[in-house]
């Protein structure tokens, strides 16, 4: 029997010639990753085990990126502690204000996630990676602690649900329309313990920044990964960041999948995830009149630079609707230079938006956007949980950048075709 | 191993926002974590859980981030077990990991109320519902897995192993 892009990966890093779905597996690590709220409790793990060294100084990745520049004295506390962890050890993937960025935008674009990597990372958006062909996924402090002592992992090999993508992406429509209508179709629980992987001749007209939103929302779905074939425009993208050698994987012709789905990208239109799952989704022509009070545009699932030219070219000479708070967000201070270099930052700064360092700030109700008792935001970020951004009850409805910046303008949940 | 207490019941996808809400994660001390414990599904349930009451919940119980603050809040306010049709990935993967008992059982997901009293055997799998005069067959744990929670958590049994 054939195996999965997952589990060809999986089986090279366990040194097994194959592997199946179900078996329990010991893996090395290319990459182990944590942030600034995940780390510290790994690191209080960590002293806590008989070990005082971390496997290679650099195969660890700690991200200064949730609640940075300090938000209070209790965040400060906790960068302080990752921050001599990172001296000690001599890590040096240590990513703090100035450098840093939303980690799973910052870590590709540092070259340090490849096809072929097995990378785990205490945050659950390390599925991102995926669009890359690595396989990675999110766990928590206490598996970073002992993957940053031994550098290796225990997994329950998956079992794979195939996406084949056909057709090409329609105007206004994004990668984050694409996740957004897969979650819908099978449910935030729909890929529980298994890998998502994208394939099908749709996938090559789909750009970087895309995959990486499709891969960043596996988890949305409950999936162990997301994962996407290695093509030319990947290998274009390693040409310009890798700055060592990777191993490309595929699946075998006759790799066994759970379920399969075929996605017409030609035919999704831009989609908006309800609150408060985000799997209540519906197109845009099916909202009805939603008014709003705050926008969010950025996230390590729509910060990237495709995202906010998409932003740009709607609010473009145009101005925010009065009583909007429209906040927009550069994932990592290169995009924030290229967008600045762009005209983006103008476009949005004349529109009437604030433009903020990076930071996770918002997307988890953490700072710089927090929604108070009946408010109600349009938002590029992932989740749009219970009290996810604020208040209990304030409202998040998840949406690509167009749409998010479309609704900016017109003060209500809209699309951008109507403007 | 078994676990015994009164039962607090909660529906689908209870997600580690409401577990614990991301404003209070700029602490990772278990007590402060467990005082802000379901806040944002059940406000009352700080001030009436008990030392080794259960949380029973139906599908993806803790999905969402992978905060281990989630299963360590839950362990802190003295919860002896969790019991759900089913758990989230990384959610199951951190209580095992901290040594917080969960187990898969839908039958029991469904048919226990808020307010019964449930033991669960850890080593057996079985579920009695002490209230109805019930029992249900959950997924035993694995030695390995009973070692870990036996040693409240992974490190500690990596050091005992050691």
């Amino acid at each position: 029997m054939g195996m999965t892009m997952t589990q060809k990966i999986l089986a090279a890093h366990a040194g097994l010639d194959s592997v199946h779905a179900g078996q329990l597996i010991e893996a090395d690590l290319d990459l182990v990753l944590g942030n600034d709220i995940t780390s510290p409790v790994a690191i209080h793990e960590m002293e806590k085990m008989k070990t005082n060294h971390v496997f290679h100084e650099n195969k660890i990745a700690l991200v200064m990126d949730h609640f940075v520049p300090n938000k209070d004295i209790k965040s400060a506390q906790h960068c302080k502690c990752v921050r001599e962890f990172a001296r000690k050890h001599k890590i040096k993937n240590f990513f703090d204000v100035g450098e840093m960025g939303i980690e799973h935008a910052l870590l590709p674009e540092q070259g340090l996630t490849l096809p072929g990597d097995v990378i785990i990372g205490a945050d659950s958006h390390t599925c991102t990676y995926g669009a890359l062909g690595a396989f990675s996924t999110g766990v928590g402090s206490t598996d970073m602690a002992a993957g940053m002592a031994t550098g290796k992992a225990w997994f329950k090999v998956p079992s794979a649900i195939k996406f084949n993508l056909v057709g090409s992406l329609g105007k206004y429509v994004s990668g984050k329309d694409v996740i957004l209508h897969i979650i819908g179709m099978i449910g935030v629980d729909g890929a529980l313990y298994q890998s998502m992987e994208f394939g099908g001749e749709g996938v090559a007209s789909l750009s970087m920044d895309d995959r990486f939103t499709i891969a960043n929302m596996a988890i949305e779905a409950g999936g162990k990964n997301g994962i996407f074939p290695v093509d030319q425009r990947t290998m274009d993208y390693l040409c310009a960041h890798a700055k060592r050698h990777f191993t490309v994987y595929r699946a075998d012709p006759d790799a066994e999948y759970t379920a399969e789905y075929t996605i017409d990208l030609s035919a999704l239109k831009p989609t908006v995830a309800f609150p408060h799952l985000p799997e209540n989704t519906r197109t845009i022509d099916e909202v009805g009149e939603i008014p709003i009070d705050q926008v969010v545009i950025g996230s390590c699932t729509n910060g990237r630079l495709d995202d906010l030219r998409a932003a740009a070219e709607i609010l473009r000479g145009k101005k925010v609707a009065k009583g909007v708070r429209c906040i927009i967000i550069p994932a990592t201070q290169r995009i924030y230079l290229d967008a600045m270099e762009q005209g983006y930052i103008r476009d949005f700064i004349e529109a009437g938006a604030v433009v903020s360092t990076p930071t996770c700030g918002p997307c988890l109700g953490g700072y710089m956007g927090i929604l108070a008792e009946g408010e109600r935001c349009v938002s590029t970020t992932n989740r749009n949980f219970v009290g996810r951004m604020g208040h209990v009850d304030s409202e998040i409805y998840l949406a690509s950048p167009a749409v998010a910046a479309a609704s900016a303008l017109t003060g209500k949940l809209s699309g951008p075709d109507r403007l | 191993m078994k676990a015994c207490g009164r039962v607090f019941k909660y529906g689908d996808n209870v997600d580690t926002d409401v577990i614990i809400p991301a404003r209070y994660l700029n602490s990772s001390d278990p007590k402060e974590l467990a005082s802000h414990c379901m806040e944002d599904i059940d406000k009352e349930f700080v001030n009436q859980v008990g030392q080794g009451d259960l949380i029973v919940a139906t599908k993806n119980f803790g999905c969402g981030s992978s905060r281990e603050h989630a299963p360590i809040a839950i362990k802190a306010a003295g919860v002896s077990c969790v019991i759900a049709e089913t758990f989230a990935r990384i959610f199951y993967r951190n209580a095992i990991n901290i040594g917080l008992p969960i187990i898969e059982c839908p039958k029991a997901a469904q048919a226990i109320e808020a307010g019964d009293q449930v033991e669960v055997d850890f080593d057996s799998g079985v579920i009695t519902n002490l209230t109805k005069q019930e029992t249900y067959q959950g997924q035993a744990f694995p030695e390995f897995m009973q070692k870990i929670i036996a040693a409240e958590g992974l490190v500690n049994y990596i050091n005992s192993k050691a």
